[in-house]
Order: C-alpha cells, then structure tokens, then sequence
C-alpha cells in the first residue's frame, strides 16, 4: 500500500488531521473522508468550479488541488458559511433571489460569492460576472445569482454601518 | 373545436399563486445538506468504473477480463455479455420517444459491436474507485475497426457505412427493402402546398446545418445500486423520472418492476438527459455479482462522449407569402441525428417546425438518422430549437424583403385559437398573439439601438406541454402544516410550485405545506419530470388532492359542530356554520383531541393531449468584425405561463433556458475529427455561457389562461430555449447583412463568413446573402 501523507489544516476554523496518498485531491478528501460533501464535483478538471472551497482565502478548484497542499491551510467549505444557526447574508439572498435552481452549483457560487464579498464589499455587475466567471451555472442564466450576490453586498454593508 | 376538458376555474385573484414564498428545500441547497446521489455512502460499499470503446465504430472481437480480475481489492466485472436475453421489446420514455430494450441494452454494455467513441463495453466494481480504475485499464477488448460516420447527411447516402445493418427505413408504416441508416420517414402534410405556392408573390427557401449539443447539467450522471439477497435491488440515482428509470431498469434485467425501488435524490440538472438509465442497471449486475452496493460517478469526459447530446440537424425549409405579409405555403425537410440508436427527435421537430404559424398548406418530411454519435437525448423542447433556427429565420427574411416590422409580420400569421398545426392537432387558446403584443410594448422593442455593427433580432418559440400520469397524497398534522408527498422529481423548484397550489386550493399559505418528493414505493405513479409537464399535471393532481382534504376538513367541522358537513362552508380556508368559524389550523388541532379519523388524502391524473407554450425572444448584439466574435448587449424573454405559480422560478426557466440557447447559438458544439472522435470533451473545450458571457435577462411573463387547468397553469420550462439561435442570428444579420445558416455561430465562422470566404471545412454556406 502507497505511504499516507499527514495533513493538517484549519477547517472552517476547527483544526483537522486526515490522513492522505499523494494522488488523493482535496476534493476527495473532503467528500470521502472527512464527509463533507457540500462541494459537488461536476468535471473534476478545474473547469466548472462545482468544488470551490476557500483555501487561505482564495477560491481553488479542489478538483484538482492536493490534498498534501492543504497542509497548514486555512480551508472554509460551504458548510462553515452558516453560523450559530443563521444563514450568511448570501445564502438568504440566494434563497431570497430565487438564485438556484438544481442546486448542484451552488455550494461553489456561495463560496466563491463570499471570497468576492471578503475583499471587495461593494462590487459593480461587472466584478461580480468576472469573479464569478470561474462557477458554471446550467439553469440559471446567472441573472439571479448575480442579483443575490448584488442583495447580499448590500446587506452586507448595512449591518456593518 | 377542442377535445380537451374545459377546467378553468377563471378566479379572480390568488392567494398564494403569483407569491414568491422561499422554496421548501432552499435551506438545504445553500449550506451543502441536500443528498445528491454522488453524496450517498453505504456501509461496505464498492465503486464502480466503466471501460469505454476508443473507436467510433468496431466490431468486439473479445473482452479478456481475467487480468483486471487479479488486481487486489477487484470484486466483480460486467460486459454486455451479462444482459439477460434481451427481447425486442418498446418502452415508452415521454418526450424522449420510445426506445427498444435491446437497443437501451446495448447502449449501457454494448453486445458484439461498439457504435460511437465512448461507448461502454464493460465495467468493474473494486473497493474504490482508483482500484476499479486501475482494473478497468486491464481489460484487453480486441475490436475490429470499422468505417464510422457522424454527419447526419453524409450517414443518409447509399455508401454510407451501416450501424445496424438488420435496420430497414420505417416510412408511414411500410418498411424498405434494404437496409439504411434511416430508421423513421416521417410525413405531415396540410392542404396543397402547389397550389400554396402559386399564390405567394415572394418565396424563400434555404439550407440550414446545426452541430451536436449536450445537455451539459452540472452533475455528472451517479448511482448507487444494491441488489439484496432477497432479489429487491435498492437504487440510489440522479433520474428525472423515478418510475420510468425504474421500468427500465427492470424491463432490463428482466425483474418484475416491484423487485426494484428507485430512490430519486437531488438531482443537479437533467434537461432532457436523465431520462434514459445508463449506469442503473449496470452498477445492478456489479452489486448482484459481488453483493455490496456499488456506486458509479461518471466523469465529465465520459459524460460528453457517452451520454445523450441533442441531434446535429440538416434542415431545408421553403416559405412563401403575399406581398401583403401573409403566409400562404411552407415546406420543410428535416434530417435529425439520432446517434446510435433509432428514437430520436425528429418526430417532434417536425411538429414544431411550422407550430407558430397559422399556415393554410404545408408539408413536412423528416428523417431519424443513425450515426456514429452517442445515442440523442431529449435536450430542453427536443428538435425544437433546430427547427426554429430554420423557420424562423425565413420568416425574418420575407418580412425584411416585404419592408414589413418582423413582430407585425409574425402577427398576421400567429398560431391561434383553432390554428391545425401541420401534424393536425388544432389548438385551443393559447398566447403567441398576446406573447407578440407583449414584445410589441417592451421597453427594449421600443428603444432604440444605434451603433455600428449593432443589429436586433426578434424569433418566436413554441413546445407542447404534455400531460401523463401524476399522483401524490398528504396528511395534515395536529399543528396544521400539511405534509404533501408527490412523484414528480424536482429539477427547479417544482416541489414548491406544486405546494402553492395544494396550499392555494387549501387557503393556506404555501409554508404550511411541506413537500417531499416520494420514492417509487412510497408514491403514485406519476409519469418523469420533462416535457414541461410538472407544475401542470401534478399541480393538477395537487389541485385534485386538496379539493379532498377540504372535503374531509368539512366532515370533521361538522363532526365538530354536530351539523350536516353539506352545510358547512369554505372560504378562504375558514370553515363556517350558522355564524360559527374555525381555521384550517383551529380543525388540525381539534381533530385528535374529538377522537375524529385523521386526515389523509391522495390524488392521481392523467390529463391528455398537450397544453401548448409559446414565447418570444428579443435580443441586441454586437459583432466584432475584427474577431467575428458577438455579443449580447441586452435580451428579453416574453413567454405565456398561462398562470405563473411562483414568477420567480418562471423567470429562472426563461432566463436559463435562453442563456442555454445562447451557448446553442454561439458556442457550444461537438467537434469531431477525422477519425470520428469528439475533440472537445471538457468544459474547458466545450464552452458553455459563463456569466461573464451574458447580459441581464430581461423578462416578461404573459398569462393567457390554459383551458385544462383549474388555475390556468401552462409548463414553462422548454420553450425558452427555442427563439435563441434564431433571434440571434437575426440580429446578426441587421448587424451585418449576413445570414448565418450554421449553428454555432461561433467566432470563427461569423468572421469567415464576414470576409466572403467559402468554410475550409465541413459544409458550405447555402442560400442567398442578404446585401
């Protein structure tokens, strides 16, 4: 059997060790072992943004991050979105909005939203659509999402006035 | 003139229908909960892998499997040769036609010969998936390579290598002597179209190609199969039709259907693509063999190359008309891809093809071709789209050269009230007309646009809307909420559009229903989630069901009040007598406490016939002559809802599927090279919208009441992806002068055709340019 790599990060701000082989993606790991499976696979080549999750930050498609990269990262999944029960600004805008519909993209829109929303609080439709670029929607024609990301940011600034 | 039921009801205002409540699994879909079937884990589990054919057309001359069976963690391997004997036997798959078991068979595991590059030939289950990978890789399968052929024109000529060579060309009936890769001729005809013609003072006609689409759902096909040692086998899977992937699955195995229970889980997309079972009864025969569950995720490679793009299209289409604007004959001729297998969809294509129009002669021949592509799937109004790129692109040109406004052409000749369509079913009422005055008096047909190179283009759409069988039931709780199980899978939201209207018909809001979509054992059957059927029939059925629960609310009031329950009455869920009132609520929580029967309800229907949807699509864009390359500057979808449930989601259909006919109409296509194989099978490469690709969606919902539904409700979900390809491509000729027969309209072909330069490669560009 392959050697196993120790890896330890800071999951949606809970430190966390598995165990991985060097070919095991995060993705992977997420989903398989650590049974987060709130980021979706939808190409599992870097191209449809279904997995996005932060690491350090920063939107990755963990597709085809790594696993082994993660060690010492700070990684937020769709599952640390929420918080003592009550839903972050951009899920309700979503639900709100009308932003999904399958549903299968939108963990890696809310994620990658909220990336967006962190460094840049009042984005223009422009920077929304290009940020955004990365996630594929099917059914949506992104207007709704754009729009929930929009309400969101909005929100956003209120509360924090 | 209308066969159809006439229920109508004609209230006057709604209470909950025409709300926007929060849908009921929202919560779930936002935080990462929601259960997918790639989510799904049981205890000792096995992962399955399929081994796929690299040819596009080869004989199998042997499968060795024994080395794949030595790798360590290996439980089982399957390859066509496991089928059960296959007889050739029809099942029916709603929009998606009928489909022959040995044929559905054989495109899962294929027996003797591969059809297309992609093709499954065998599969291995292994403890997880990168075993079952490593063992698929060691399975030797010899073939024979055979000539292939994937464009649909060249698959029709007489030397055109065979797919099924017992295959004998079905025309009206009579069947061919020799064999083809025509599996259907199809014809349809109205008045004379000679005669027709001789009245028109100006005629059309022109040549029209459209290249392999795929559906492109985000989720890439799942299962996870367990067959107990009780013979009942378990299947988790993302299917648009619980019921009918059960049959299937069954029909395939040859087990009797109440052996298998389908468990419908989210399901991130379909289309039209989730229709037909491709891993379902394979991860079976895995779990049979090896007596674990066994799951099996599909790659998105595997996704393109082997499951269900929508046909590639040849289509030549001749209209004439009056000096005055006035349609006096048309004629269409249509050859659609149906890829390995016969069933695709020509059938409807050719139903559509003239649908919007109120045409007195017309004829319509349409060809089911065989080639070397994945089998067709319905994809969104299946052959619809094609058609309209074609016929409504004539239409835009006669009105162009009669010096007459394209939406006031289209009105003239608008479908109505008592229209026959070509096929011959005659419509009731249904809304092109009010869909065109909508469009008339948008803000965007009323702007100006101004530019160079700029250019707006108008098209209309039409899809039927069809009916079939839909059950649900529900009880109410002591607190009141209503717990409403149906059969109808949820692709977008219909749980809620279906909630809205048993709450409606309850007077009760629509969060005091909770919808759960059932599995096959414990719901009616109700028919797969397509053909824009489900907020319309099992609405119908929810309609159904709550006149019930009402009924029963009765009994227990007057139980209550030791009335006559006749004498009780309903209004806005308030039960009165003589002065007396009680709440749909005050009753739930006195039923227990009275020692009354709880109450339970169920309903089941199977409206008939079709309800019929039209829409129409304004759109500006702007070609860079530099690049060829175009873009949406603005767009507005009009469509009748007949009665929309919840706008928001009626909105959602009409924008997703008009941003899904964008990528139709500019991007998005199969490549195939000289060998027949796909070249671009990956979202990198196959180039879907991004949402950095379009504009707003404008919308504009119109409600013209359908004559067969209490609340007047119309399906929304295909028609939307009609107008596109043909409203973009006629603002790219106001922008440009050009005409594009060609789908997609991509970059390099619009600037090829820009410089006056013939296509290097594939067809040539047909008709005459417009200056």
């Amino acid at each position: 059997m392959s050697k196993k790599h120790h890896v330890t990060t800071s999951l949606n701000g809970q430190e966390t060790e598995f165990l991985c082989e060097s070919r095991q993606s995060l993705l992977e790991i997420l989903r398989d072992q650590l049974r987060l499976t709130g980021a979706k696979e939808g190409c599992n080549n870097g191209n449809c943004g279904a997995c996005t999750v932060l690491m350090n930050g920063v939107p990755v498609n963990s597709c085809i991050v790594l696993a082994v990269e993660a060690n010492g990262a700070a990684l937020e999944t769709v599952e640390g979105l929420a918080c003592l029960g009550h839903l972050h600004p951009l899920q309700q805008c979503f639900l709100e909005g009308a932003a999904l519909q399958c549903g299968i993209c939108t963990p890696g829109f809310l994620v990658t939203a909220k990336a967006l929303l962190d460094k840049n609080p009042s984005p223009s439709e422009h920077d929304i659509r290009f940020n955004l670029a990365n996630n594929l929607c099917r059914c949506t024609g992104y207007d709704k999402i754009v729009k929930a990301v929009q309400a969101a940011a909005k929100e956003l600034q209120a509360t924090q006035k | 003139m209308t066969t159809q039921n006439e229920l109508y009801l004609g209230k006057p205002s709604y209470s909950v229908l025409g709300r926007r409540p929060v849908r009921h699994d929202g919560a779930d879909k936002v935080t990462g909960k929601a259960l997918y079937t790639a989510d799904v884990n049981l205890p000792n589990m096995a992962h399955g892998k399929i081994v796929r054919s690299p040819h596009a057309h080869a004989r199998i001359k042997s499968i060795v499997v024994s080395e794949a069976l030595k790798v360590p963690g290996v439980f089982a391997v399957v390859t066509g040769k496991d089928w059960p004997d296959l007889k050739d036997k029809v099942a029916v798959m709603g929009e998606a036609g009928t489909v022959n078991l040995m044929h559905l068979g054989a495109n899962c595991l294929a027996i003797d010969k591969v059809l297309y590059k992609g093709h499954a030939v065998a599969a291995v289950a292994a403890v997880n998936a990168h075993v079952a990978e490593e063992a698929a890789r060691r399975i030797r399968v010899d073939y024979q390579v055979l000539p292939s052929v994937t464009w649909v024109l060249d698959a029709m000529k007489d030397d055109a290598p065979l797919l099924h060579p017992d295959l004998h060309t079905d025309s009206m009936g009579k069947k061919a002597d020799k064999p083809s890769n025509v599996a259907v001729h199809l014809q349809f005809e109205k008045g004379n179209i000679a005669d027709g013609f001789k009245l028109a003072d100006l005629v059309v006609e022109r040549e029209f190609r459209t290249a392999s689409v795929h559906q492109g759902y985000i989720e890439p096909h799942a299962v996870v199969a367990m067959w107990n040692e009780d013979n009942r086998l378990k299947i988790w899977t993302a299917t648009q039709g619980a019921f009918n992937c059960r049959q299937q699955t069954a029909e395939l195995l040859q087990i009797s259907i109440s052996q298998v229970l389908v468990v419908p889980c989210e399901i991130g997309g379909g289309f039209g693509g989730k229709i037909a079972v491709y891993l379902e009864p394979v991860a079976a025969l895995l779990s049979r063999q090896c007596g674990r569950p066994v799951k099996m995720v599909m790659q998105r490679n595997e996704v393109f190359e082997g499951t269900g793009p929508t046909p590639g299209s040849f289509i030549r289409l001749k209209l004439g008309a009056k000096n005055d604007g006035t349609l006096v004959a048309g004629e269409a001729w249509l050859a659609y891809d149906c890829g390995a297998f016969p069933g695709g969809m020509i059938g409807p294509g050719c139903m559509c093809v003239f649908s919007c129009y109120d045409l007195p002669n017309a004829r319509v021949n349409g060809y089911d071709v065989l080639n070397n592509k994945p089998k067709t799937q319905a994809y969104r109004a299946p052959g619809s789209t094609q058609a309209a790129f074609a016929c409504e692109q004539i239409v835009d040109e006669l009105a162009l050269k009669l010096g007459i406004d394209p939406i006031e052409f289209r009105l003239r000749n608008a479908a109505k009230e008592g229209t026959r369509r070509v096929d011959g079913p005659v419509y009731p009422r249904v809304g092109l007309v009010e869909c065109l005055r909508a469009a008339q008096n948008s803000d965007h047909w009323k702007s100006p646009l101004t530019g160079k190179n700029r250019g707006r283009g108008v098209a209309s759409g039409f899809w039927f809307n069809i009916g079939g069988a839909s059950s649900c039931s529900a009880s109410v709780n002591d607190d009141g909420i209503v717990n409403l199980v149906e059969g109808s899978t949820d692709i977008g939201g219909t749980r809620t559009s279906i909630a809205m209207q048993l709450a409606e018909t309850l007077g009760i809001s629509a969060e005091d229903v909770r919808p759960q979509v059932g599995d096959t054992d414990s719901v009616g059957y109700t028919f797969l989630t397509g053909g824009s059927r489900v907020t319309f029939a099992t609405g119908l059925a929810a309609y159904k069901l709550g006149l019930d629960l009402q009924e029963q609310m009765k009994q227990r009031a007057a139980a209550i009040w030791e009335c006559d329950p006749a004498a009780v009455q309903v209004l806005n869920g308030v039960y009165n007598h003589l002065g007396r009132s009680l709440t749909f609520k005050q009753i739930a929580a006195k039923i227990a406490e009275h020692k009354l029967d709880p109450v339970m309800g169920q309903a089941s229907v199977t409206p008939e016939g079709s309800t019929n949807s039209f829409g129409v699509h304004i759109a500006d864009v702007q070609v860079d002559p530099e690049t060829g390359k175009t873009t949406i500057l603005r767009y507005t979808a009009i469509q009748d809802a007949g009665k929309a449930v919840h706008p928001s989601y009626v909105e959602g259909q009409m924008q997703g599927g008009a941003v899904q006919g964008i990528g139709w109409a500019l991007n998005e296509e199969y490549f195939f090279d000289a060998k027949d194989q796909m070249r671009n099978a990956s979202f990198l490469d196959y180039r879907m919208p991004t949402c950095l690709d379009v504009p707003m969606i404008e919308t504009i919902i119109v409600e013209v009441p359908n004559p067969s539904h209490p609340f007047g409700v119309r399906g929304v979900g295909e028609t939307p992806i009609v107008p596109p390809p043909a409203t973009i491509a006629n603002a790219i000729q106001r922008a440009t002068g050009v005409r594009m027969s060609e789908l997609p309209i991509s970059p390099a072909r619009l600037w090829k055709a820009l410089a006056g330069q013939a296509e290097e490669d594939g067809p040539e560009p047909c008709g005459e340019r417009s200056s």
